[in-house]
């Protein structure tokens, strides 16, 4: 990876790469630095607080309600929680992943392309309004998303979907499933999420490849390389382990989305068959909780859902855990 | 000051809408005649306690309340404000002492699955807690098929169109009972509420009772049958009839009328019936008081046979502390219930999808919002 | 930020005349590939941009031109279908406004402060541990979030739900994205200048405080602007700690208070009413335009900073 030409002086670090000054003892002693650090230190410690305090919680509500549970928790698709408590998360859990994965299929290339157009390709003139516009993707509220995607792009994206099914029905993922209306399936809500993390992605990956140190850009310009051949081996290997950070706050955005997901997701009656179609309906997990939130009543069918939450809790965990791994093997590759 | 400046101004601007109402609209004329009436009568009938009231739960009642709420301040100047959580949440906030009412489509419950909410209610008021029914909710089994302006179905096959045993609209079953009628031959898209709701709850609870061999389930907040596609809230549900042909749902009946959709007629062995404020206050004066003393929860005969009674029906409750710990918010309390209780309520509910409560029930309720303190 | 980006395209040029290098055709036709594609990305992405943009203008910006939407609540309003007028949001507005900003007073301090500690500070393990939490923290679904704060203030305290609860709530939420964006801003900053401000024997803390943070100012704004757009337009925590109220509510330690999602999601139960699909469209519009405004005073503040610099 250390094909970008940079010449061996040039010091700036890359993201994610060696801390800077590591142990540089610059911090010792002095009153104000241990003031600051102390308030640092602090403030890191409160974040880990609080999460270990949600773990706390929502394993403490969470459990009493698994101990009688009637169904297999992972494998079962039932959700009753009424006088008794059978619940699964398989549905759950496929619903959750299967969007977010769609989502995040869509929405990196394009993030990613779009944040290289913005600092790369774009005219000057274009680029600041440009990067504007993309950010008001983001402050679209997620209830119009909602509105939106459920009551306006439904309508015109269900015979593309049919289109689709009919000619690619005979892959399991895009089997047609009966009663299950277009605009309401796994598969549109990715591609719903898809718009609503991609203003995210795309600010964060724009930030870093503008700080493409031009020392890098130059140099492999100076070995002859076409403007494409220089993102590919400067600008991409240096904001690599930024566009995957960023790509995580998308998905970690994609897998807890509630209200969009609730009012495009087509719900499944109890005992619907499996099917691993993206053009079925379904319930996520944040969806779920939100949209029985209205009948909590804070005791053990509470703690169904709230198990639910534990879950997509863990998920995240999970999720986070291994991109670490990706970014840190990637870190040892470009040192 | 400021507070009571912008109360001035929403006053103002209250009687203004009215009064705009009142001239210029004759389609209207129910709600801008209550509307009118209301503010005309303030000084008729009991007096106001002045307080400003917060209230949750039920969304089935969410438009009456919006009614109530922006009357009661005309008449006596306080604002309550109603907050459509749910039934379930709004008893929470009740219990845990968030609000000063909750709203429900049922009565608070002993066996609740939680653990006895009455119990719960009480040790927050401290004095016992009332349910008193206010708001009758008619729920309608809204279709959407081409050509087809009135269709008549009964419980059993109600039962069997939601639990997917019919799948066409020309099923001889339902040809039987709408001779004339021609059914086309598309099959039936069956929408039911993916959110937990009262409404799903008191609609399987007739299923369930009034044809029992077709639809075998329990009713419950959740959907319980096994076909049809879930949309969340009621306005999900109405928007997806109206835009699917062959479609069929059930919604509160104030969905049915915005969206315009139409409403089978229910014969539930006494002929069809079609809903109209009338006809389901026929079934809620069928109901008998499950509750002791002034604690007035309902027992709906869903499987009422009484002549011209639409028997899907939801009453929502007002719970109520009996005797409020703090008196100045107690008289608040009685004065914003006996505002429901009273004719220039009740007589408003009509235009907005509900009904208003038979003479019989209303009469016990009126005791107990004075019983109240 | 996009100063460089010029600079580089002159080398460019005199390319595609050296023809002699067999493979500088394909080289050169994956150039002109990659360009279109990246612009067709652009242009694509710009479809679901002018199309939301398209539904929710059309159908809500007039509604903002009446005066009336500006000053007044919601007092008064009738249930849909009979209410004439579509009245005021301003009680929405204010809540929104009062609601982030004391959620962005909560969250970016302690936001910062945990990007700095863990770029500046954090070693080994426990930096491992802070920063994989930072990733936790933006995984938890608000819902989840608002539901933890429910019960730790009112199952545990005991206390009375106020407004400020949900800005807690939101403030779970803004935290990882302003820390994360933070923090990549903080690892860009280059060490000369570090090493040269420790040279001239400023404190380390200083050195953070006047070179790091200030290099790193417009990406900081950046994330903070992102954080914010993400919270006032969260309408999950709202509906469990913020009661709707159609009342204008100027005290976030008491009374319900509404904001612009929790007034959407009010209105949308009827949205088929004309009056209803106003007030929503109206109030998505204007929840959009106080983001957009946010937004642009952020970047203003931003490059105000860097030219003072």
């Amino acid at each position: 990876m250390s094909s970008t030409g940079a010449s061996v002086a040039d010091e700036t670090p890359s993201p994610g790469g060696r801390d800077p000054l590591s142990g540089d003892g610059a911090a010792t002693g002095r009153l104000g630095d241990r003031i600051f650090a102390g308030a640092t230190v602090g403030a890191g410690l409160l974040v880990v607080v609080v999460v270990v305090l949600v773990g706390i919680f929502l394993l403490a509500q969470a459990l009493p309600a698994l101990r009688v549970d009637q169904a297999s928790f992972f494998t079962s698709t039932q959700w009753h929680t009424g006088s008794t408590l059978a619940f699964g998360i398989a549905g759950l859990l496929w619903a959750t992943v299967a969007t977010s994965i769609v989502a995040l299929l869509v929405a990196v290339p394009f993030s990613v392309a779009i944040a290289l157009f913005l600092t790369q390709y774009a005219p000057r003139w274009l680029s600041r309004p440009a990067a504007g516009l993309i950010d008001l993707l983001a402050a679209v509220p997620s209830i119009v998303y909602g509105l939106w995607g459920g009551y306006i792009v439904a309508g015109k994206w269900a015979p593309i979907q049919d289109g689709v099914s009919t000619v690619l029905g005979w892959i399991p993922l895009f089997a047609k499933v009966d009663g299950i209306t277009g605009g309401s399936t796994l598969f549109f809500v990715g591609l719903v999420l898809a718009v609503m993390i991609l203003p995210i992605i795309t600010a964060l990956s724009r930030e870093i490849f503008d700080q493409t140190p031009t020392t890098h850009k130059e140099g492999a310009y100076a070995l002859g390389a076409t403007k494409w051949e220089m993102i590919r081996t400067a600008v991409l290997p240096f904001g690599k382990a930024g566009v995957i950070s960023a790509s995580m706050l998308g998905l970690g955005r994609a897998l807890g989305e509630t209200i969009a997901v609730m009012m495009i997701l087509s719900g499944l009656p109890q005992g619907a068959p499996w099917t691993w179609s993206l053009f079925n309906g379904g319930a996520t997990f944040a969806s779920k909780i939100a949209s029985d939130a209205s009948e909590f009543s804070g005791g053990l069918s509470t703690g169904a859902y709230i198990a639910a939450g534990l879950v997509l809790f863990v998920l995240t965990f999970v999720v986070n855990a291994i991109a670490r791994v990706i970014i840190d093997r990637r870190k040892a590759f470009t040192e | 000051m400021k507070a009571l400046r912008i109360s001035q101004l929403a006053a103002l601007s209250v009687a203004g809408t009215m009064a705009l109402a009142a001239c210029g609209s004759a389609s209207n004329d129910d709600a801008a005649g209550g509307g009118g009436t209301s503010a005309a009568a303030a000084t008729s009938s009991s007096a106001c306690t002045p307080g400003n009231l917060t209230g949750a739960g039920s969304t089935a009642q969410q438009n009456a309340m919006a009614q109530a709420t922006a009357g009661y301040k005309a008449r006596c100047g306080s604002d309550v404000s109603y907050n459509g959580t749910g039934s379930g949440a709004g008893i929470t906030s009740f219990i845990t002492k968030q609000v000063d009412f909750a709203g429900s489509d049922s009565a608070l419950n002993p066996q609740g699955k939680d653990g006895d909410e009455v119990a719960k209610a009480a040790a927050a008021c401290g004095s016992p807690a009332w349910d008193l029914p206010m708001v009758t909710g008619p729920i309608a089994v809204a279709y959407h098929v081409k050509g087809v302006d009135t269709l008549v179905l009964t419980p059993s096959v109600t039962a069997q169109i939601f639990s997917g045993k019919i799948t066409k609209w020309n099923d001889p079953a339902i040809a039987k009972l709408n001779p004339g009628v021609t059914l086309p031959a598309e099959a039936i898209s069956v929408f039911f509420r993916s959110d937990s709701s009262g409404t799903t709850d008191n609609f399987t609870n007739y299923l369930n009772t009034a044809a029992p061999s077709d639809w075998t389930a329990k009713h419950a907040k959740d959907w319980s049958g096994k076909v049809g596609q879930g949309k969340a809230k009621s306005a999900g549900v109405s928007q997806a009839i109206s835009s699917t042909e062959g479609g069929i749902g059930y919604v509160e009946w104030s969905f049915a009328i915005t969206d315009k959709l139409k409403m089978a007629q229910i014969d539930n062995g006494s002929g069809p019936v079609a809903l109209t404020a009338e006809s389901a206050g026929k079934a809620v004066e069928a109901a008998t008081i499950a509750g002791t003393g002034n604690d007035l929860a309902l027992n709906i005969d869903y499987s009422t046979k009484a002549e011209g009674a639409y028997p899907i029906v939801l009453v929502t409750y007002e719970i109520v502390c009996s005797k409020n710990a703090d008196p100045a918010k107690g008289k608040a309390v009685k004065s914003f219930m006996s505002y429901l209780v009273s004719d220039d309520f009740q007589n408003t509910l009509t235009s907005i999808g509900s009904a208003p409560l038979p003479t019989s029930i209303k009469d016990k309720v009126t005791a107990a919002v004075a019983a109240l303190s | 930020m996009t100063t460089d980006i010029a600079a580089p395209e002159a080398p460019e040029a005199p390319r595609p005349t050296v023809s002699l290098d067999g493979r500088s055709g394909g080289r050169k036709a994956k150039n002109t590939l990659a360009t279109v594609l990246v612009w067709a990305a652009f242009l694509l992405a710009l479809v679901p941009l002018v199309w939301i943009m398209w539904t929710v203008l059309g159908r809500g910006f007039h509604v903002l031109l009446s005066a009336t939407w500006w000053q007044k609540d919601q007092s008064g309003a009738l249930p849909p279908g009979f209410d004439t007028n579509v009245r005021g949001m301003r009680h929405a507005l204010v809540g929104t406004l009062l609601m982030s900003l004391l959620t962005t007073v909560i969250a970016v301090p302690i936001a910062i402060l945990t990007a700095i500690y863990l770029v500046e500070y954090g070693r080994g393990r426990v930096a491992r541990v802070v920063s994989f939490m930072v990733d936790i923290l933006s995984g938890i679904p608000s819902i989840v979030a608002a539901l933890f704060i429910f019960a730790a203030w009112v199952t545990t305290f005991g206390l009375k739900i106020i407004p400020a609860c949900a800005s807690l709530a939101l403030a779970m939420l803004m935290i990882p994205v302003v820390t994360r964006s933070t923090e990549e801003m903080l690892k860009l900053v280059p060490n000369e200048l570090r090493e040269a401000s420790y040279a001239l024997g400023v404190p380390k803390w200083k050195t953070i405080v006047r070179i790091v943070l200030p290099t790193s100012f417009s990406g900081i704004v950046t994330g903070v602007l992102l954080g914010f757009s993400r919270v006032a337009g969260e309408t999950a925590p709202l509906l469990l700690l913020a009661a709707y109220t159609p009342y204008l509510n100027e005290n976030l330690f008491s009374g319900s208070m509404a904001a612009l999602p929790t007034l959407i999601n009010n209105q949308f139960l009827s949205i088929n009413d004309p009056i209803s699909g106003q007030r929503v469209w109206g109030a998505a519009c204007t929840l959009i335009l106080l983001v957009l405004v946010i937004n642009l005073l952020g970047r203003l503040v931003g490059r105000l900073a860097k030219v003072k610099r």
